[in-house]
């Protein structure tokens, strides 16, 4: 279960990042981005894929989540 | 010499790496990389801020140098203990060149050595009661200080001494903030875990000291430079640049810094890193607690400064805009003279680096402004997200070291005859004696600043100055014409 810290870029695109493993991504996708529900799966741009609990509203970016990694691709 | 295409790189990799046995050999193999700018993420072709292997020599340092040398060292109207025996910070008092403004020893401390200088007993019986002594002692003799920090060297960590609830002590006796900071040197692979270490402990101890109060009067175009530790004057000359254009510096960090500009900085609207490697973690922290965006700018070289000054100044309004334009057009005569000066004396140079956590892709730009090439880089400490920011800068089947070792990096300076090399202390003897001139790119070489246009032009003369030294040429044994040398070595070998 990694720390995610999670912003939007520049773009309103999704930002991922893991502190313990250097790990700067651009999501895909995000299963549930809705105003009053926003997580479940969430697509990187290398491929691998987070679940968050998803929750009632949209997160207050940046926050830090807890995630868990769905694969254990490269 | 022509440069190497990919299969020569890759081939120069593999012939290096055969001396190691089994192990090490699959180990090194995975820190040396070609470089491919069509690569998206460094993952996929270099490993990093790993652990380096016994029995070679690498030119890392600990998390003590990482936190008391380079993140809290340079606050200079703090005293900083080096707690510990002491010839961790003996060894390196002084040696990093943070310039600042003050009278040392009465309001700033930035090169004196302060520390608890174990001995057995200390070791034997815990240290405790001796740094609660020292800090009086501190107060007594230094009284403008603004606080103190406890930088830990490895036995503190080993005996288990309470360095956090000594410092909580003090700051109530002595009303100032103290800061316990566990650095030993054997955590982590490199410096790099100290960096960490000492952001978390100021995002702990400082940055919520003025939370609620707002006492301070902010503007619209306050920011704070982090991560530039003003060796030579750097963050002088970078500072001069944006407050040029408008903007208003409330905080350096930490070079000529101070605890005050570090407890303001979450009032700023943005935050300007310039190492992105030793101090991201504190800017992102002040991104999600109090939402101050933060980017990253290179001030080496103009086409970079430039480039830079235009993407900070897109997040302000227009009189920052204009005012960037102005601050271009202000200095262009003054760097278009440097190159026309230089540039012909620099054309086609190829150049080797290899130095900490940012300027192994920070400064190629500069190079490459004097019509120089960066053909191989590496860093002592970087991690994969360093790594991803430097695939697009180097050129294609440029070589890529990570934590490269001694013997690796001789035979590749061997093979690929650079014109200049670009490190540290422990190689600049090396390389200048295998005849190949040096630049030392940790500290300036005692020269600088290179930030900003005024430490271009400083830049660019101490290149030119070390590279076409006529002293070069005499430094050939006379019995070993150009020719008959290699075959000389082979022979004797
Ligand atoms: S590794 Fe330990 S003993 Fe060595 S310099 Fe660092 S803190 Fe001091």
């Amino acid at each position: 279960m990694p720390s995610v810290m999670l912003k939007k870029n520049a773009e309103g695109k999704l930002v991922f990042y893991v502190p313990k493993k250097d790990l700067e991504e651009v999501a895909e996708s995000v299963e549930f981005d809705s105003p009053d529900k926003w997580g479940g799966e969430v697509l990187l741009s290398d491929g691998s894929k987070y679940y968050f609990e998803p929750i009632n509203e949209q997160p207050d970016f940046p926050v830090t989540l807890r995630a868990k990694r769905l694969d254990s691709g490269e | 010499m022509a440069a190497l295409t990919k299969e020569e790189t890759e081939a120069l990799i593999q012939e290096v790496l055969e001396v190691y046995p089994e192990q090490a050999r699959k180990d090194r193999a995975k820190h040396l990389a070609v470089n491919d700018q069509s690569l998206e993420k460094s993952n996929k072709c270099i490993t990093s801020n790993r652990k380096s292997q016994p029995g070679v020599m690498t030119i890392r340092g600990c998390a003590y140098a990482g936190s008391k040398g380079v993140v809290w060292g340079p606050i200079k109207d703090m005293i900083h203990i080096s707690h510990g025996p002491v010839g961790c910070g003996q060894y390196s008092r002084a040696g990093r060149r943070n310039y600042y403004v003050g009278t040392t020893g009465i309001n700033t401390f930035g090169t004196m050595n302060f520390t608890s200088d174990f001995q057995e007993k200390d070791i034997v019986f815990g240290g405790d009661k001796k740094l609660a002594k020292i800090m009086n002692e501190i107060e007594e003799l230094f009284p403008l200080n603004k606080g103190i920090s406890i930088q830990s060297e490895c036995p503190i960590g080993l005996i288990g001494d309470d360095i956090e609830a000594v410092a909580k002590k003090a700051n109530k006796e002595i009303g100032k903030p103290v800061v316990p900071v566990r650095c030993e040197g054997f955590r982590g692979v490199s410096q790099s875990l100290g960096h960490h270490i000492a952001n978390d402990a100021i995002r702990d101890w400082v940055l919520e000291n003025r939370d609620g109060d707002d006492s301070f009067p902010t503007t619209p175009y306050d920011v704070a430079v982090i991560g530039d530790y003003n060796i030579g004057g750097d963050a002088w000359a970078s500072r001069t640049l944006l407050e040029e254009m408008g903007l208003r510096v409330v905080a350096q960090w930490s070079g000529d810094g101070t605890i005050a500009e570090m407890e303001k900085t979450p009032k700023v609207k943005l935050n300007l890193i310039h190492c992105y490697r030793s101090m991201n973690y504190i800017a992102r922290h002040m991104e999600e607690k109090y939402k101050i965006p933060w980017i990253e700018y290179n001030f080496f070289g103009p086409t970079k400064i430039a480039e830079s000054l235009r993407k900070i100044a897109a997040l302000f309004d227009e009189t920052i805009q204009e005012g960037a334009e102005k601050v271009i057009a202000k200095y262009q005569s003054e760097y278009d003279a440097v190159i026309a000066k230089y540039k012909p004396r620099l054309q086609g140079k190829r150049v080797m680096l290899y130095v900490g956590g940012l300027r192994p892709r920070h400064v190629i730009g500069a190079y490459e402004d004097l019509g120089m090439e960066v053909v191989g880089t590496g860093y002592e400490f970087g991690h994969n997200d360093d790594y991803d920011r430097t695939i697009k800068e180097m050129g294609n089947a440029t070589l890529i070291y990570d934590d490269v070792t001694g013997y690796e990096f001789e035979e590749f300076v061997k093979r690929v005859q650079p014109d200049l090399i670009g490190s540290g202390i422990k190689e600049k003897y090396i390389f200048q004696k295998m005849g190949i001139p040096f630049r030392q790119m940790h500290s300036w070489d005692y020269s600088g600043p290179y930030h900003g246009y005024d430490g271009f032009a400083i830049f660019a003369r101490d290149m030119d100055m070390t590279l076409n030294n006529p002293c070069w040429k005499q430094v050939k044994v006379p019995w070993k014409t150009a020719e008959s040398s290699d075959v000389a070595v082979a022979a004797s070998a």
